[in-house]
């Protein structure tokens, strides 16, 4: 019956050649070719939750007056938005854990792109010919953290809503067109009262499909270029050695999509995530302490608070100050991870031909180190953001910490760089055989000896007599 | 090259004006969209730029461009086909200028690619650009002008302090140390009306030049707006008489005009000068003498 039904789309679609092609793809096996998974199947879960939330979240401003069931809220004056997303949490069933579960896959989703494009920079997997696929992964990661930042300002939150004033000050600062984009985007001086509804269709719509599609371009390139490989027997530049796609990869991928997506349900279950209701709806004249974005944005609120007070005043105009840590530091740091294919192919020439076998980290002491340096400048930004924090559980004094940060900041990141590039000349100048460390074994008879030092060994490191494996 | 016909040569000069049709039609609609909007126009012009594009690319297709009859084998539906050439010489030889070149069949039927007609790629070009720019106009809907908005606030001379629940402040309700969010009356809730009223005593105060009088009996106030990056200053510390932004943690002098002394704010909070009317209530003496929050390019 099965193959009768085959032959039936065979003669209509003439499908087979690329089917069997498909089936018979090769996915090498290596555990880190996994994270760029765990980004996807994460977005796949941001979808389904996604459409969920939309039946029943309310993307208004119009204030009204609650009377649902989280009592400690009741006759207050909020907005719908916040409204819905109570009713939504409290009221609706499964709700609440949709909404958990959505948060939770938007952080996973973040991380393990970034974590995926720390893989893909570390091995340089993003040589010739996969620059633009390294574009595209940008591009994906640009867009998710816009997206994030977008869904977790919907419910109108006094969170959130402190958010999108810094967010719109950002805005004010651009030099020349500011305040019209600010205005374009908000639709008015803040907090007018369009800009939920914008983030709305820019959450639900407009970035999902840009996703959606750059996905699509991202793993259709993938498909044509085929994975890249670490070098081992067998495994050459012009050849993919590990699983078929069918059916092996096929079920180990889903299972792998069901386990990412059980961590998930996991997490929106057990572990609560952005309580709005603790927050409040937001009121422009109030501020909560301890205001932190998501983690993906921490950076960014870092770098707000630890850039010394610089604005320049000139020709009658002002250049704001938080047009260097708001605008510039973005823009230059995305510059330079777009462009780091280009960057680095000029100095190692390695566009002369297509390389397909990945490099080890400590194979490339001066893109490791340079990689780990950029990596702990942004953990500091990243844990400055959290300066007021750190201050009260600490118990030290918050200025103290800022200067300490300011100082780490340019101190850290060069101590790092050369660390990590001697760490890497170190274990690059050792052959395996070397670095294999020596394992003594005590003998039946109570002697000890350095395991292949000793005779009778079969020669493939396994000692019979006691089934002690050599380490390698 | 063969000589062109001149039946070539008027489809080509009906496609010319076409494209400057378009072209004209799309900027007639920005300036439509500019100067007010009028929907019949939009609509009217829109689609005759949209017409007149068409138009001139299917023309140029149908009438200047090799159409065949092309014959293409069908396979069973079991067989493929063999990989083409690459793209990049695919594109080069259907619509580069190298008609003359290895494969370019196009030549015996006297009729070019579609860089041999250099005029007519400019026209198409700019007529597509004007039709871009113009469906560019619309996103100037999405907000008012900017204007002096981010120059002023609701505080007028005279308008009274009200708190976050529409109470009037008497003076010298608030105790010494004592801090209150104030907006003007009528304008409860602005985000950019809201002032921080402290309330020192007379002898605290540094009282900057030109200034004299702001601060009637000790009621001092402040924008609460970060000049930073536009949080409200929410935390006033009472033993250091310091403001503090929860934000980004400026910290601001209360006793010197919230002159800032920490943190990545530049600017002083700006001070709303204060009087206390015939009633004992509170009041502005009028706006901010400089427009308060973070910084924008067109400030001075």
């Amino acid at each position: 019956m099965i193959k009768r039904l085959n032959r039936w789309f065979d003669d209509r679609l003439g499908a087979s050649g690329f089917v069997r092609t498909a089936l018979n793809k090769v996915f090498p096996d290596h555990w880190s070719f996994m994270l760029g998974e765990v980004a996807l199947y994460a977005f796949l879960l941001l979808l389904l939750t996604g459409i969920y939330l939309t039946f029943f979240f309310e993307p208004s401003l119009k204030e009204v007056v609650y009377h649902g069931a989280y009592r400690p809220l009741r006759g207050v004056e909020m907005s719908q938005a916040y409204e819905s997303t109570l009713r939504l949490s409290f009221e609706v069933r499964a709700g609440m854990v949709m909404r958990q579960m959505h948060h939770w896959a938007a952080i996973v989703f973040l991380a393990a792109i970034v974590v995926h494009v720390g893989r893909v920079f570390f091995t340089g997997a993003f040589r010739r010919p996969r620059e633009i696929n390294w574009i595209v992964g940008c591009s994906l990661l640009v867009l998710a953290m816009a997206n994030g930042f977008a869904g977790y300002s919907l419910p109108d939150d006094q969170l959130s809503g402190t958010g999108l004033r810094i967010a719109y000050s950002i805005a004010l600062s651009i030099p020349l067109g500011g305040t019209w984009v600010a205005y374009l985007l908000f639709g008015g001086e803040f907090p007018a009262d369009s800009i939920i509804s914008r983030l709305f269709v820019i959450h639900v719509l407009i970035l999902p499909a840009l996703i959606l599609g750059l996905l699509g371009a991202h793993m259709a390139i993938l498909w044509r270029q085929k994975h890249t490989q670490f070098a081992g027997p067998g495994k050459a530049e012009d050849n993919v050695v590990g699983s078929r796609l069918w059916p092996s990869y096929a079920l180990k991928s889903t299972g792998f999509f069901f386990l990412v997506s059980a961590v998930i349900a996991f997490l929106g279950g057990l572990a609560q995530v952005n309580p709005i209701w603790l927050y409040g709806p937001f009121r422009a004249a109030d501020v909560s302490a301890a205001s932190q974005p998501d983690w993906y944005v921490g950076w960014l609120d870092g770098a707000l608070r630890v850039f010394p007070p610089w604005e320049i005043r000139a020709f009658g105009h002002t250049v704001p100050g938080v047009f260097f840590p708001g605008v510039l530091l973005p823009t230059v740091s995305f510059g330079l991870l777009f462009g780091w294919p280009f960057i680095e192919a000029r100095f190692t020439r390695e566009n002369d031909r297509e390389y397909h076998l990945l490099n080890r980290p400590r194979e490339r002491p001066v893109r490791t180190g340079i990689g780990a340096g950029v990596i702990s400048f942004y953990v500091i930004l990243f844990l400055a953001a959290g300066s007021d924090v750190l201050a009260t559980v600490f118990d030290v004094s918050v200025t103290g910490l800022l200067v300490a940060f300011r100082v780490a900041l340019l101190a850290v990141p060069p101590v790092v760089t050369y660390v990590t590039y001697r760490l890497c000349k170190e274990a690059g100048s050792l052959s395996d055989e070397e670095v294999a460390p020596p394992v003594v074994v005590r003998t039946p008879s109570g002697g000890y000896l350095v395991e292949g030092e000793r005779h009778g060994n079969g020669g493939d490191g396994v000692d019979r007599a006691d089934g002690i494996r050599e380490k390698r | 090259m063969t000589e062109t016909s001149r039946a070539e040569r008027r489809t080509e000069r009906a496609i010319a004006l076409a494209l400057v049709l378009s072209t004209v039609a799309a900027l007639g609609l920005a300036v439509v969209y500019a100067t007010g909007g009028q929907v019949q126009l939009e609509g009217a012009l829109l689609g005759t730029s949209l017409a007149a594009l068409g138009w001139a690319l299917a023309a140029w297709g149908k009438h200047l461009l090799p159409s065949g009859p092309f014959v293409q084998q069908r396979h069973g539906m079991a067989e493929t086909d063999p990989d083409p050439a690459p793209v990049s010489r695919l594109v080069d030889e259907r619509t580069g200028e190298a008609s003359s070149g290895p494969g370019a069949g196009a030549d015996t039927e006297g009729l070019g690619a579609v860089g041999r007609r250099p005029f007519l790629v400019k026209l198409l070009v700019g007529a597509a650009g004007a039709l871009g720019v113009a469906a560019l106009f619309p996103v100037r809907s999405l907000g008012p002008d900017p204007g002096r908005t981010l120059f002023r606030t609701s505080w007028r001379a005279g308008s009274r302090l009200v708190t976050e629940e529409g109470r009037l402040v008497r003076a010298g309700e608030l105790e010494v140390g004592g801090v209150l969010t104030v907006f003007p009356e009528g304008h409860m809730g602005e985000a950019d009306a809201q002032t921080l009223l402290i309330r020192a005593t007379d002898d605290d105060l540094q009282t900057r030049p030109g200034r004299a009088g702001w601060a009637p009996g000790g009621h001092v106030a402040y924008s609460k707006v970060c000049t930073h990056a536009g949080c409200p200053v929410g935390l006033y510390q009472v033993a250091t008489r310091q403001l503090l932004c929860p934000c980004h943690q400026s910290l601001f002098d209360v006793i010197d005009g919230a002159r800032p002394v920490f943190g990545p704010a530049t600017r002083s909070l700006p001070q709303l000068a204060l009087l206390i009317d015939d009633d004992g209530y509170l009041a502005a003496q009028g706006d901010y003498d400089e427009p308060i929050g973070p910084g924008f390019w067109e400030r001075p």
